[in-house]
């Protein structure tokens, strides 16, 4: 007997191809005539040409597949308890998954329920089969990162945060910024928001930094759990790219689409920079215990990813199909990154706002220090003394640093557009909407709010365009509340009725955890709503005065 | 590398400190349905938002008639508490993929093992015929139900609501391939078979032209709920299980084939699944004790509306029954039984089935 006859090739029999049974899949579908399917989620973008799916997608080999990732990723959660693994982690990092985790399964299953919107949008059927998996697959990574948190709670030495999760999603100061960007999922014109700014931008681009970089820093810290479960989620990302991409030559194929094309393309890299780098930028950075200075920083890992592998390889080649890419922003992000220290900015403000979260924010130091003075040289010179503060000001009896006057640090107005503040203090500008007056971290962003989104984009009429809508700015919602009424209400309390859930620092002992007396007695108070109230010269010297930025007083 | 904790008491695991709250292991947000939340419920419970549940800025983002992400009037029905149901199959992604992986391996062992002993040849020639025209017909069937609900999942006012109609649609479109590669695969193996025939049977044959008509009907529909509705309340018992269980799944056998069989049988555990997860829902909005009559006026509208419609569809593939060689079962019969079926199922709703 030969010694390469198989059992499977003794018993192969004739199959079809992955092509040809991908071409069958795509013919199930028809044109109705009986009844038409209502074009419920309107778009201005036409769509006439069919695209065409490159992935050759077919659910009988995906379900085994995706059983099998699965395996693996419980398989590892199992083996990691038996690891001991929690005795290892670092608080420091499983503090902000508290806050990473709240956020990321909206996103996630508005992503599943996007794919209702581009699925009827897109003509033919090719593709349908490729949404579909993009659906089951949205559904996954949003259940399979509950279940991640759910566990992070069970076996985490504090799981206060993670006990409240998806209340607080909806309530915190800082969740709001990634509401904005799952909400952008699936509101206002479905191209725009399923296609550009979900799928061409934000899982072809930044799930980079999110999936990739931020699981190299989570095993960096002893947690082997992120890791599995968003390597695993960031499988199912190719595909995706794949739909968006295929999506977006059949759009790129009508003339008139490209104003558009062009409106939202700078849109959504704008706005995925200012929210993505805000949030992941500061887990990478201010989550970790590791200062190994040769690891990549979260501005050099953004370097190879955005802006070498996206921005040269995926939105510069859009330029031969006549899109006007803006390589300014892209060159304006990666400056705000760096010389701005954008991500640093976001640490310090999410580090002052400590008591109105929901997990606990360890004080950077001495080691840290060095690390990030080698990684952003000025860095110690604009930050050193805050964080020495923050240290001082952790322990109960301190004025909570919001409130302290000695500190320096000005609290900032809000952005309208990114809902991330107005950091980078010399760049605010201000817009009325409605006749209403609105604060901006960027002309970009005052671009976003007042141009793009609106009925009408340089003289065409956009009318499946969303807006932006709600109470934007969280601090109007306290203006003039005491703080510790506010976190009542906020319900971001434990059980006990008076320790807060949020502590600034990791000692994890009843005497050392602040409570409702120790931040009572201090009002909240609406930057907007402040400045609205102005006149205008006073108006006008506020935001000379903001734009000059502030300097932390030193900490001795 | 080996982290290093930074942590006074030199661990990050669980009871490792005892503080306030060191012992909060559950999520607190939420009811469960019972004394303890299922995994089910942790997993899907309040991760879609809205004003009433958590948004405090409420939605921050709006379509350009104002309204937001999600909106109770996506649907005609109404709810004092659209937070209320649970499904009763308690799906999530695990069970989810664990249970299509299943079928799809079970499913590519059957038709493998059929083939190899060369079972397609053996069926019976009017048989073939009948699996080439009227299975082809009835997989678009099928994918009108899925796409439908692709769509409507896009619009529950939660969450629960939404995953469970997601996985219904997972479930049809996973039939409609199941049956496309199956068919092409006989075909294979059966000289002059052809594959296109079912899309034509399905586009052109006056018998499909009921059930098509009535696949557009809820495909087109514009309200989410209705669209789940029609198809577990009234399509699936009055069309779906008439031709899967009481022809496909009884007919096959005595004419040669025990393939399709199993390759269908897959679709009506699907069926208890998703039946179960609809007559909850339904029974919510039905006892409610704010809308509960608006609800039932509005369900037996649809109910008259869809049933019309799936009457007709199964007249017009009453002459089907007769196709076949060996005729073990009379649609007379089948329809009778499928009669029963939807009649229990509306009687646990209080809806009445209209007279033909």
């Amino acid at each position: 007997m030969s010694g390469t006859l198989t059992l499977n090739k003794i018993t192969a029999q004739r199959g079809i191809s992955v092509g040809e049974a991908a071409k069958k899949i795509a013919d199930l579908g028809w044109n109705p005539s009986y009844v038409q399917e209502a074009m419920t989620f309107p778009t201005d973008y036409k769509i006439t040409k069919a695209p065409k799916d490159p992935m050759k997608q077919v659910l009988r080999s995906y379900f085994p597949m995706q059983e099998e990732k699965d395996n693996r990723v419980y398989g590892a959660l199992d083996a990691a308890l038996r690891g001991d693994m929690f005795r290892n982690v670092e608080p420091r990092w499983v503090e902000w998954m508290k806050l990473f985790l709240a956020i990321i399964p909206f996103p996630e299953i508005s992503a599943a329920r996007s794919m209702a919107m581009v699925g009827r949008l897109a003509p033919g059927e090719d593709l349908r089969t490729g949404f579909t998996m993009q659906m089951v697959d949205e559904f996954r990574h949003s259940t399979i990162q509950m279940n991640l948190k759910k566990w992070y709670m069970e076996n985490y030495i504090d799981p206060a945060g993670f006990d409240i999760t998806e209340e607080a999603f909806g309530k915190c100061y800082a969740t709001t910024i990634g509401r904005q960007f799952g909400e952008g999922f699936l509101t206002g014109d479905a191209i725009t928001a399923a296609n550009i700014y979900l799928t061409v931008v934000a899982e072809t681009a930044f799930t980079n930094t999110l999936f990739v970089a931020m699981p190299s820093e989570a095993a960096r810290n002893g947690d082997y759990a992120l890791p599995t479960v968003f390597l695993s989620v960031q499988s199912d990302e190719s595909r995706h790219i794949g739909n968006g991409h295929s999506l977006l030559m059949s759009m790129l194929k009508e003339p008139e689409n490209h104003l558009l094309l062009e409106r939202d393309l700078r849109y959504a890299f704008w706005q995925n920079h200012a929210i993505v780098d805000a949030a992941i930028g500061t887990f990478i950075e201010y989550g970790t215990t590791n200062r190994d200075k040769n690891k990549e920083s979260y501005a050099e890992m953004w370097h190879r990813w955005i802006f070498e592998d996206y921005y040269r390889t995926y939105m510069l080649p859009l330029e031969k199909y006549g899109i006007k890419i803006h390589h300014d922003d892209v060159q304006l992000a990666w400056k705000r990154l760096t010389d701005k220290k954008y991500v640093h900015k976001v640490g310090q403000f999410f580090a002052v706002g400590w008591s109105a979260n929901f997990w606990r924010i360890e004080a950077q130091t001495e080691k840290d220090f060095e690390w990030f003075e080698h990684k952003y040289p000025g860095w110690y010179a604009e930050f050193g003394n805050f964080w020495k503060w923050y240290e001082k000001l952790s322990h109960r009896g301190q004025t909570n640093i919001l409130f302290n006057g000695d500190v320096g640090y000005v609290y900032p107005h809000r952005c309208w557009s990114c809902l991330v503040p107005c950091l980078i203090r010399e760049d605010i500008v201000t817009d009325e909407i409605d006749g209403k007056l609105h604060t901006f971290a960027h002309e970009l962003d005052r671009w976003t709010a007042v141009n793009a989104f609106a009925g009408e984009y340089q003289g065409r009429p956009t009318p499946a365009m969303g807006r932006f809508s709600g109470r934007r700015e969280w601090e109007s919602v306290y203006h003039n509340v005491d703080m510790a009424d506010a976190i009542k209400d906020l319900g971001f309390v434990r059980t006990d009725g008076k320790t807060l859930v949020a502590q600034p620092h990791l000692r994890f002992d009843a005497k050392e955890m602040w409570t409702l007396d120790d931040v009572r007695g201090h009002i909240l108070k609406s930057p907007l709503e402040t400045l609205r109230a102005m006149s205008p010269a006073d108006r006008e010297a506020h935001l000379a005065e903001y734009r000059k930025g502030f300097t932390i007083n030193p900490c001795n | 590398m080996t982290a290093v904790p930074n942590v006074s008491v030199g661990s990050g695991a669980a009871g490792a400190a005892i503080f306030p709250d060191s012992d909060s292991r559950r999520y607190r947000y939420f009811e469960p349905r019972a004394k303890r939340a299922t995994h089910y419920e942790d997993v899907t419970v309040d991760v879609q938002p809205d004003p009433e549940r958590y948004l405090l800025q409420n939605w921050i983002i709006a379509f350009p008639n104002g309204k937001g992400a999600y909106y109770k009037d996506a649907t005609a029905a109404l709810s004092s508490n659209w937070h209320a149901f649970r499904a009763p199959d308690q799906e999530w992604e695990r069970t989810h993929y664990q249970r299509q992986s299943k079928i799809e391996g079970m499913v590519q062992s059957v038709i493998a093992n059929g083939r190899k002993s060369g079972a397609p040849k053996a069926f019976d020639k009017s048989w073939v015929k009948i699996l080439q025209n009227h299975l082809g017909a009835w997989k678009h069937a099928e994918f009108g139900l899925g796409t439908s609900l692709m769509q409507a999942q896009r619009y529950g006012y939660t969450q629960m609501i939404n995953n469970a109609t997601l996985t219904n649609s997972s479930y049809k479109l996973r039939l409609a391939q199941d049956i496309t590669l199956y068919l092409a695969e006989i075909g294979m193996d059966i000289p002059g078979f052809d594959d296109n025939a079912g899309k034509h049977t399905w586009l052109e044959d006056k018998g499909w032209q009921g059930t098509r008509e009535a696949i557009e009907a809820i495909m087109g529909s514009g309200d989410y709920l209705e669209q789940y509705f029609a198809t577990n309340i009234v399509f699936e018992p009055l069309v779906g299980e008439l031709f899967r269980s009481k022809f496909l799944m009884q007919v096959a056998s005595p004419n040669g084939d025990f393939i399709t069989p199993s390759v269908i049988s897959a679709a009506e555990a699907d069926y208890e699944r998703n039946l179960a997860n609809a007559i909850d829902l339904m029974h919510l909005l039905v006892t409610d004790n704010q809308h509960g009559a608006h609800n039932k006026k509005l369900f037996q509208g649809w109910v008259n509306k869809h049933v019309a419609l799936a009457n007709k569809a199964a007249a017009g593939l009453q002459p089907i029954w007769s196709q076949p060689h060996s005729k073990p079962v009379q649609y007379a019969d089948a329809h009778a039984q499928s009669v029963e079926r939807i009649k229990k199922i509306l009687g646990e709703l209080g809806l009445v089935l209209p007279k033909e």
